[in-house]
């Protein structure tokens, strides 16, 4: 009897999280911050690697843009992912490479800051190869809390 | 307490919390609102990349119901999703959140309004339109360019013209809600009232009725964007085998970047970054490369397509050989129900086709 009811516990906790959880993830995963755009840059970086990823690159789309003597505001777009991840999923399914390493654009709109990021579930229909869904879950997961926590 | 009650309880604490985060999270118009619309139509519906939601002009001319099926089917092709997993209790918490936006004593012109159709000329109607709507609202009824992303830019209008040959908004608006909106204005945006700018009751009823005759237009176009996410069975990567070797393979495409009127921004490998200087993975390499007009362009239309900015080839050596990945744009540009950017985004996946011919020949 103990047995069984603590094997559903950990289902019975993932359906509360589920029923908390008030973003409805869209394909595009969008949050706006009320923070400036240096502080919710620092808060998303900081956000990236509390959950365990390491930043390889942060690319500067506005200072290309400006060079180029295009008007725009600051824009970013953070490169992350955790290294054997990325080593693994690039060995067995090299199909996927063109969607690695993971990234997050942000930009200001005035006073406040917009992050997007690409739902990683969306790449479940893109490759729907069973050794990949737990990765593209958990993604899913990460990503939902970084963008929880820039709501603030 | 042996073992088993003490599990019950577990298990019963348990099943509380769930329900109570489920009920708690479900009527919380607040938090809803916040992951769901802040993002584009800001907070407390200050407006953004969506049209204010907060202003009271809009809010005593648009019904709960119009609210509520704005919600449930979204603008098909201009950015505004459709949520259709929200539960109907959920979209009825944010709406009670987003009536707050206005002050409690304006809360009791709360509109409702009959379905019935207004008859009108449809011909004399078009006229009027196309002499007093189209320059914002579009000759078709697209709607303004640019979807209503502001991503700080400078543009024309402080709030885009929505589209109106919209199967969203001819399924939400009545023909009497229409009519409203163009009897009052909407004051405090640049649609202003058209009585007020001297057209004659019928002369607006004639409009309505053109404008519900977009109901076929906006159901091709839907048809249209439904045909491009059958793109479904397009392949999310274009990937091509390359017959040299990894380094030609680069330095061929590297070429063939910079002949098709594009700026190579950098080479790199993949795991750079992420991996101690030095021990890369050597056969796995990124070309970004890009066009500044073209993502100036892009970037207006849709800031949110920076996420696959600037355009990227990368080089493989697999077991199988040497490949050449890029994202298929035409794939992804259902991600972002935005109809003017699926143009952009086949153009893309055409110039990336070109350069890996060029590349490969
Ligand atoms: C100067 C530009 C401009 C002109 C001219 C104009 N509109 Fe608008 N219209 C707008 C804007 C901007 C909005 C969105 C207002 C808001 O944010 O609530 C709008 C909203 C509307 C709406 C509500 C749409 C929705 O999704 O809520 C309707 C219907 C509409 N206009 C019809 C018309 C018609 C018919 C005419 C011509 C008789 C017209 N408009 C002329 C700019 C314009
Ligand atoms: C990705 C951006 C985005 C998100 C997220 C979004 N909207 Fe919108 N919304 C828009 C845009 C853009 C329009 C105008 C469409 C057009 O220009 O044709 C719009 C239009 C609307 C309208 C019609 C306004 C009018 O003038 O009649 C309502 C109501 C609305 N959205 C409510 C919401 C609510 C509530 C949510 C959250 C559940 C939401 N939107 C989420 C972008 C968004």
């Amino acid at each position: 009897m103990r047995q069984k009811i603590t094997k559903y516990l950990p289902l019975l906790a993932l359906m509360g999280v589920f029923f908390m959880n008030n973003g409805f993830a869209q394909d595009l995963m969008m949050v706006r911050s009320k923070q400036a755009f240096p502080e919710t840059m620092t808060d998303l970086q900081n956000a990236i690697i509390k959950h365990g990823y390491k930043i390889s690159r942060i690319q500067r789309v506005d200072i290309g843009l400006t060079k180029a003597k295009y008007k725009t505001d600051k824009y970013r777009v953070v490169f992350f992912g955790k290294q054997d991840e990325i080593e693994k999923i690039s060995r067995d399914y090299p199909d996927i490479i063109a969607y690695l390493p993971l990234k997050i654009s942000i930009f200001a709109e005035g006073e406040q800051t917009l992050v997007v990021g690409m739902n990683p579930e969306k790449l479940s229909e893109f490759y729907p190869q069973a050794g990949l869904q737990l990765y593209f879950k958990r993604w899913k997961h990460d990503y939902q809390s970084i963008f929880d926590g820039l709501v603030k | 307490m042996n073992r088993i009650s003490f599990t019950k309880k577990t298990l019963a604490v348990v099943l509380l919390l769930i329900s109570t985060g489920g009920v708690c999270a479900g009527i919380n118009g607040k938090s809803l609102y916040q992951h769901n619309c802040a993002a584009c139509h800001g907070d407390g519906g200050k407006g953004g990349v969506g049209v204010p939601l907060g202003l009271e002009s809009f809010q005593v001319t648009i019904s709960d119901s119009y609210l509520f099926s704005t919600i449930r089917n979204g603008r098909p092709g201009r950015v505004m999703p459709a949520f259709k997993r929200m539960s109907d209790a959920q979209i009825d918490a944010i709406i009670k959140y987003v009536r707050r936006f206005v002050k409690s004593s304006k809360q009791s012109i709360r509109v409702t309004y009959s379905s019935k159709s207004i008859k009108g000329d449809i011909k004399a109607g078009a006229k009027i339109y196309q002499k007093n709507c189209a320059a914002c609202h579009g000759a078709k009824g697209e709607g303004g360019k640019g979807t209503g992303v502001t991503f700080s830019r400078p543009r024309d209008l402080p709030i885009i013209a929505p589209a109106l040959a919209n199967s969203g908004f001819l399924k939400s608006a009545s023909d009497s809600m229409i009519k409203q909106t163009l009897v009052k204005g909407r004051k405090g945006t640049p649609m202003v009232s058209f009585l007020q700018k001297g057209l004659k009751m019928k002369d607006i009823d004639n409009v309505v009725a053109y404008i519900r005759s977009f109901e076929k237009l906006a159901a091709a176009n839907e048809k249209k964007l439904s045909h491009d996410a059958k793109a479904k069975n397009l392949s999310p990567v274009i990937k091509v085998r390359s017959e040299y070797d990894l380094k030609t393979t680069v330095a061929n495409l590297q070429k063939a970047v910079a002949a098709s009127n594009y700026k190579l921004i950098r080479t790199q490998y993949l795991n750079q970054g992420l991996v101690e200087k030095g021990k890369e993975n050597k056969k796995q390499v990124i070309l970004y490369f890009c066009n500044f007009n073209q993502l100036n362009t892009a970037l207006a239309i849709d800031p949110r397509v920076g996420l696959f900015l600037p355009c990227r080839l990368t080089v493989a050596e697999t077991k199988d050989g040497v490949f050449i990945y890029a994202v298929n744009s035409s794939r992804l540009s259902q991600l972002y129900n935005n109809a003017e950017l699926s143009k952009i985004c086949g153009a893309m996946r055409v110039t990336y086709m070109a350069i890996i011919e060029e590349a490969t020949l």
